[in-house]
């Protein structure tokens, strides 16, 4: 196990022996001490390794992560695992805007709250919230599920396409061309699978399902009031 | 005005509804939505055409061709970048999208770029292997949809244009119609099949150059540092966006005035909202001298270059590069007369098509159909573009050799004089026959 | 575009450290805004009937002993004053108003900074390491500071274009973002009778905050007014006599962290400007609302 502490090396020292990892792996398990809320934390990784950051992250930790595990034993800045190919990242607290934003697979977990527009534009990743998510989440959300335990701010999906998403708690509003759509056996199994990934433990019957009502797939003049 | 000698001489046409005006009127009257098109700016605006050299006569002395030589070459990114571009004619290709554009023409782009030694630039919808296995040098922009958008192709691009925005919508998003829509294309942007792609305006986890200088740093760090970061804007209020592109940590800035191009947006965005490429050149290159940063940070401009004249008048007035886009895909056939009887199929005319959003172009460029893609051949696309390339290289060499100039940089603005007080305004440069820039201190 | 930080101590014997405690906050957020940097600084306050003011001149070496001279004889007042690097700090047993009306007669080119029983507003153009050095920032004492690091957006690079703005006895403001019809409501604010130095936008969030107050609006009332009237990104932070608020637009882009422990409530654009802050490991933190006041005051 290696062991990186941002107190004496920098960033660049980090994202690099992270990055050295894809040609050739040599080492598979990264600890990062100190990392004090430093942006762009093991940002860009591919290589299926297991990272654990010590502290708070800044902004776009684990952006474009590909196959890597990566574990924030804090909160996380704006962008956490922005554009994830694969691999999982994990919040043990809360994440700030723009959680997985337009990430495209993989699974991100937030063990606390998520701020304004979680999964903003996401377009294919697996997220899920034990708390509860910020206004505008989902927004222009495209592919993937979003699962909220707790509940869900203003706007929720708006001007969604075609992202599964489940909340327990209260929706404030939801966005345009957000509805709320039938529980059918299908969706509870892929939400107990989703929970289960998640290590979440909730009862998916207690969640509700919003999708798209797909009235804005193509311009139509009555809908011009929703532009 | 009515210049058809048909039309009865006791007729007058309204300059304000001009017939023009008046089937925009019919149209949104039977649609009820807005006129999405191609194209940039279609009104006449002050452009480089209002621009002349002052050629050497008694006081310069003008180059021979051949062995006195005028260097093209020119070098960009070198701010922060390990790997910097090296071009070898300061003419690149514009970021057009794979949606917008056909697989061919993508292709046929990258090899025309290829042969001469320049750039091309992918566009909203993603990298594809024909481009970057055609194109030596693949700048790949990275915008407020990142559709297609991966590290993979981020790490396989030569340099990164973070795009705020374009000459003919800034402030707007990326516009795909339906009928676009395909699977291939479907499947890079991670859409519905065959739906009308609704676009978002804004980046989504950062707004501000304050957080634009943190997400450059990450696009660095997740490149290794490797690949300059361009940034791009549309020609708003260029002298401000240039300052704080440089503060964001750009090492090349790209702006794109109000002729540049697109292959779909509102008709009132593209021509009412920017400003024309050559008011916004000098704003930028004050911006940069201002900060010391000239020819540091390099300058591509682009939005209506069309000939060697335009590269020279560019570089004059201290861009370090233009790019080309519209006048790309004329050279490889868009609006050419041979597909006439096509163009008034679809209630077009060749040389005034702009219907980019349809897909049905005749030419074969600006549509996914595989039937109308086969009538553009890449590498015949390639070497009429390669041609057309090398034409704007020598014209502009030829107009810089005649200025005394043994690099195309090392034109200025003083090598220029205006033929109207408008553009002498928007250039900064004299009115012909006079010491009079207008506008001057304020 | 910039970098906004605040600390309000609720615990009194912080305020002997809180220049040091708020020095490495505002430094933090150099990369944010590295044209100029600005704090308002709380404390030190004078007596009832008493005002203290921040004052400021194109020339470095502007006698401000004359000055003080003049104001004591001219208008028979006790007064005492100090300088800090480029800013006179005086302190005067006389009402606002009359000092105003005063200076703008007889020393018409000195800039006011700032009004009050307790404020200092100290800014200069450059580095914010540079500017806490000049200032001796890490030597303050006070009960609570905000401060501002600047990317100058439209506006020009100088002292009077940077934050924090006065908007009023012993308030002002700190904005990140940019409003979008500032022009417009500067015209306006100015045929209300309030004055603007600069073509800043945030200048203007400042007058706007003053006229509200000067029509009778409590803070909150200013503040609710203002998320109608403003349009734009913003998250501000106001410093007042007795504390601080933080207020965020309804689209809520621009950043904003809050830290609250026993000690003390923080305030920054990220949260590295935090980390240096005793106790900031098991501090409460989290991010405001949009369109939501957060205020935390002395009763």
């Amino acid at each position: 196990m290696k062991t990186i502490d941002l107190a004496e090396s920098s960033i660049r020292e980090l994202n690099q022996a992270l990055h050295d990892q894809a040609q050739e792996c040599l080492e598979r398990e990264f600890e990062v001490l100190n990392p004090k809320g430093q942006h762009n934390i093991a940002c860009g990784i591919d290589q299926n390794l297991s990272v654990d950051i010590r502290g708070h992250a800044g902004y776009f930790c684990a952006g474009m992560n590909k196959k890597a595990h990566v574990v924030i034993h804090g909160n996380a800045g704006q962008g956490v695992a922005e554009n994830m190919m694969s691999g999982t990242v994990r919040v043990k607290g809360d994440a700030s805007q723009a959680a997985g934003a337009t990430a495209q697979g993989g699974l991100l977990v937030i063990e606390g709250n998520a701020g304004a527009r979680c999964g903003i534009s996401m377009k294919g990743v697996d997220i899920v919230v034990k708390g509860s998510v910020g206004h505008m989440s989902c927004f222009m959300g495209q592919s993937g599920s979003l699962v909220v335990c707790g509940d869900a701010g203003e706007a929720l999906g708006d001007s969604l396409y075609e992202v599964h998403i489940y909340v327990k708690g209260e929706v404030k509003s939801l966005g345009a061309d957000c509805v709320e759509k039938e529980m059918r056996p299908e969706h509870i199994e892929e939400l107990t699978e989703l929970l289960n990934r998640a290590g979440v433990d909730e009862d998916p019957a207690s969640f509700k399902r919003y999708g798209s009502a797909r009235q804005l797939y193509n311009f139509k003049v009555d809908n011009a009031s929703a532009y | 005005m009515s210049n058809d000698i048909n039309v009865n001489p006791g007729l007058r046409e309204s300059a304000t509804f001009d017939r023009t005006t008046m089937a925009e009127i019919r149209r949104a009257a039977d649609t009820g939505i807005y006129d999405i098109r191609g194209f940039g700016a279609k009104r006449k605006l002050p452009h480089f055409d209002d621009l002349l050299f002052l050629g050497a006569s008694m006081s310069r002395y003008p180059l021979e061709g051949y062995r006195e030589k005028c260097n093209t070459q020119v070098t960009l990114g070198t701010r922060f970048a390990k790997k910097p571009i090296v071009i070898e004619t300061p003419v690149t290709i514009a970021g057009m999208s794979f949606g917008a554009l056909s697989a061919n023409a993508k292709e046929a782009l990258g090899r025309g770029a290829s042969i001469v030694g320049t750039s091309t630039t992918t566009g909203d919808g993603g990298m594809t292997p024909e481009e970057r296995g055609q194109s030596s040098k693949l700048v790949y922009q990275y915008l407020p949809s990142r559709y297609g958008m991966n590290p993979d192709d981020l790490r396989k691009a030569d340099a990164i244009e973070v795009v705020l925005g374009q000459g003919a919508k800034p402030g707007g998003g990326g516009m795909l119609l339906g009928q676009k829509i395909t699977d291939r294309v479907a499947q890079m942007r991670n859409l519905p099949k065959g739906i009308d792609q609704r676009s978002a305006c804004r980046h989504p986890d950062w707004t501000g150059p304050d957080d634009l200088a943190i997400k450059i740093q990450e696009l660095r760090e997740i490149t290794d540092w490797q690949v300059p970061i361009y940034i791009k804007v549309g020609a708003t209020r260029t002298y401000y966006d240039v300052k704080l592109a440089v503060k964001a940590g750009a090492d090349v800035i790209v702006v794109d005035g109000m002729q540049g191009g697109t292959a779909a947006t509102q008709d009132v965005f593209i021509e009412h909202v920017g400003i024309p490429t050559m008011a916004a050149i000098p704003q930028a290159v004050q911006a940069l001298q201002e900060m010391g940063m000239h020819r540091k940070v390099q300058l591509i401009v682009s939005g209506g270059i069309r000939n060697g004249a335009d590269v020279a008048k560019c570089m004059a007035l201290g861009a370090d590069a233009v790019a080309i886009g519209t006048a790309a895909l004329v050279a490889l056939g868009c609006n050419d007369p041979k597909w006439s009887a096509e163009y008034e199929k679809i209630g077009s005319a060749a040389g005034f098509y702009d219907d980019y959003q349809e897909g049905k172009d005749p030419a074969g460029i600006s549509t996914q159909d595989p039937n109308l893609m086969q009538r553009l051949d890449p590498v015949e696309g390639g070497r009429r573009l390669a041609n057309y390339l090398r034409v704007l290289t020598l014209e502009a060499q030829t107009l810089a050799r005649a200025c005394g100039k043994n690099d195309l940089r090392n034109l200025e603005p003083e090598d220029l004089v205006a033929l109207t007080v408008e553009s002498a305004a928007m250039a900064r440069v004299p009115l012909a026959g006079t010491s009079w820039i207008p506008g001057q201190g304020f | 575009m910039c970098g906004i930080v605040g600390l309000y101590l609720k615990n009194p014997e912080l305020e002997s450290r809180i220049g040091e405690l708020f020095k490495p906050m505002l430094i933090a957020m150099t990369d944010r805004g590295p044209d100029s940097a600005g704090f308002a600084i709380y404390g030190d306050e004078v007596g009832e009937g008493w005002v203290k003011l921040t004052l400021r001149h194109p020339d470095a070496d502007y006698d401000w002993e004359a000055l003080a001279t003049r104001l004591k004889t001219e208008l028979q007042l006790e007064l005492s004053w100090f300088q800090n690097a480029s800013v006179a700090v005086f302190k005067v047993h006389a009402e606002e108003a009359t000092l105003r009306e005063w200076l703008s007669e007889e020393a018409a080119d000195v800039l006011i900074l700032s009004v009050g029983q307790s404020i200092e507003i100290l800014k200069e153009v450059g580095l914010p390491e540079k500017i806490a050095e000049t200032f001796n920032l890490e030597g303050m004492k006070g009960s609570h500071i905000i401060g501002h690091t600047r990317m100058a957006t439209e506006s020009a690079v100088t002292m009077e274009g940077s934050h924090p703005f006065s908007t009023g006895m012993d308030l002002c403001l700190v904005h990140n973002g940019s409003l979008s019809n500032h022009n417009r409501l500067r015209e306006n604010l100015k045929r209300e009778g309030i004055a603007f130095e600069t073509q800043n936008d945030s200048e203007v969030a400042a007058g706007y905050l003053t006229w509200r107050l000067q029509e009778g609006d409590s803070l909150k009332e200013a503040l609710e007014h203002a998320l109608e009237d403003l349009d734009g990104f913003f998250t501000f932070t106001i410093g007042t006599r007795n504390g601080f608020a933080v207020m965020r637009d309804p689209i809520a882009c621009k950043p904003a962290v809050l830290a609250e422990t026993d000690d003390y409530v923080a305030m920054a654009s990220e949260y590295q400007a935090l980390t240096t802050l005793p106790g900031i490991e098991n501090a409460r933190v989290w991010e405001p609302e949009p369109a939501t006041f957060y205020v935390w005051e002395r009763s």
